[in-house]
């Protein structure tokens, strides 16, 4: 046995023992706390499977953005008095769902244990096709490419979410403020960093949308880290969230799923839906990655300020 | 190849497991917050068996179609996990409660 393979049956059972505690434990707080640790070891697995790509959005999206919302959730249920204990579930619905869970669970493992050994993928298959575009990041060609359907859906997709989040806005504040107003002390920790850090993020921000071309990085896990400082700017009380009648913001989200769609349909004049021209597909990639960066990261911080609350 | 099993295929009978202990949860628990917990288990469960499946060896990474997939698939999971707590919150609000179901709460519900 060789140190990495400890090393990674190590990380399994810490993922496995978090994903427990995070289901059972009696405190929904730790639930949630437990949840999110299992995100990040979740992402240190992707390391190790040398997907650095997934690993950056697992840890930004998977772990922190939800993270945030199930925290901003649970303090907004305990701010409504809402009970949090419950009869337990009934001893046979117990053993019924374990019965179900863990037939599937060995479903599936048969059904990994059976698949033959040697894999090709479809690694080869990229990396050539890879090579007549300006993209070198296998992830963001096929993201914005070769799968850029897939791509364009999701980023329609995060646009509908958040239609639909507003959609529950009572009509006396329609047109309002998401959230609710932030308290900070001025000279508090939050208030320090939500000054110290916001320009630190908006550089490395920029600079994974920009290199997620030759290298890990792209334009959601980019979006990720602009929407982690307009979150911190917004609860350091420094500034509000927008109104969300704002056309500017409004432009700004659906800026990029538009562009992209826009640009998608122009392929069909060199020949199919969603193709680039040759010599120009480098630069309308990173086009549409840098407007999408800042459509998707308006929309995620958006996502997680919830509803309007506070009118115009 | 280490023994029976490489790293890549016990990380995706991790993945295996957890979407087994997600499933467990998700029936189980019926406050909402906690099943909207148990189903993004599930979600992550399913993207490590799709991804350690498409693990091509030290050097190659994975392959990545599934990476990109996966990506696509954990914002897409985000998206749902906001509007299912906006949901729960609005539920909240109008009915103090965050259970579905007809089951007596350990608190007498104001009605």
């Amino acid at each position: 046995m060789s140190a990495a393979f400890l090393l990674d049956a190590g990380l399994c059972l810490l993922i496995l023992a978090a994903a427990l505690l995070a289901m059972a434990g009696r405190d929904l707080f730790g639930a949630i706390a437990f949840f999110i640790v299992y995100g990040i070891m979740i992402a240190l697995a992707w390391v190790r499977l040398e997907a650095v790509d997934v690993a950056l959005a697992e840890a930004a999206i998977g772990a922190g953005l939800t993270g945030v919302l199930l925290i901003g959730a649970w303090a907004m249920l305990n701010r409504l008095g809402v009970p949090e204990d419950h009869k337990p579930a009934a001893g046979w619905l117990r053993l019924v769902a374990g019965s179900a869970s863990g037939a599937i669970t060995i479903i599936l493992v048969a059904a990994v244990m059976a698949l033959p050994a040697g894999r090709e993928g479809l690694a080869p298959m990229v990396a050539e096709e890879l090579a007549d575009h300006g993209v070198s990041n296998p992830v963001t060609g096929v993201l914005l490419d070769f799968r850029a359907y897939d791509t364009l859906m999701e980023s329609i997709v995060l646009v509908v979410a958040l239609v639909a989040v507003w959609a529950l806005t009572p009509p006396a504040v329609w047109g309002g403020v998401p959230g609710l107003r932030q308290h900070t002390r001025p000279d508090g920790v939050l208030a320090m960093f939500g000054r110290l850090l916001p320009p630190i993020g908006l550089v490395v921000g920029v600079y994974l949308v920009w290199a997620g071309s030759s290298q890990p990085g792209g334009a959601f896990q980019a979006g990720t880290v602009l929407a982690a400082v307009w979150l911190l700017v917004v609860m350091a009380g420094i500034h509000d969230e927008p109104p969300v009648s704002s056309r500017l913001l409004r432009t700004v989200l659906v800026a990029g799923p538009a562009l992209f769609l826009a640009i998608g349909i122009a392929g069909l004049g060199v020949g199919a839906l969603l193709a680039y021209p040759a010599e120009y597909a480098y630069a309308l990639i990173l086009l549409i990655e840098f407007t999408l960066t800042f459509s998707i990261a308006a929309t995620l911080a958006l996502l997680v300020a919830g509803r309007v609350r506070r009118a115009p | 190849m280490t023994g029976i099993i490489d790293s890549a295929t016990l990380f995706a009978l991790t993945g295996c497991a957890l979407i087994g202990l997600g499933l467990y949860g998700f029936i189980v628990h019926a406050h909402l917050l906690r099943r909207i917990l148990a189903f993004n288990v599930i979600g992550s469960g399913i993207f490590l068996v799709f991804g350690a499946l498409g693990y091509l060896g030290t050097g190659q990474g994975t392959d990545p179609v599934p990476q990109a997939l996966i990506i696509t698939g954990i914002v897409v999971a985000l998206s749902l996990t906001a509007f299912a707590i906006a949901l729960a919150i609005k539920l909240a609000e109008e009915e103090k409660t965050a259970f579905l179901d007809d089951a007596t709460p350990t608190e007498e519900r104001p009605e």
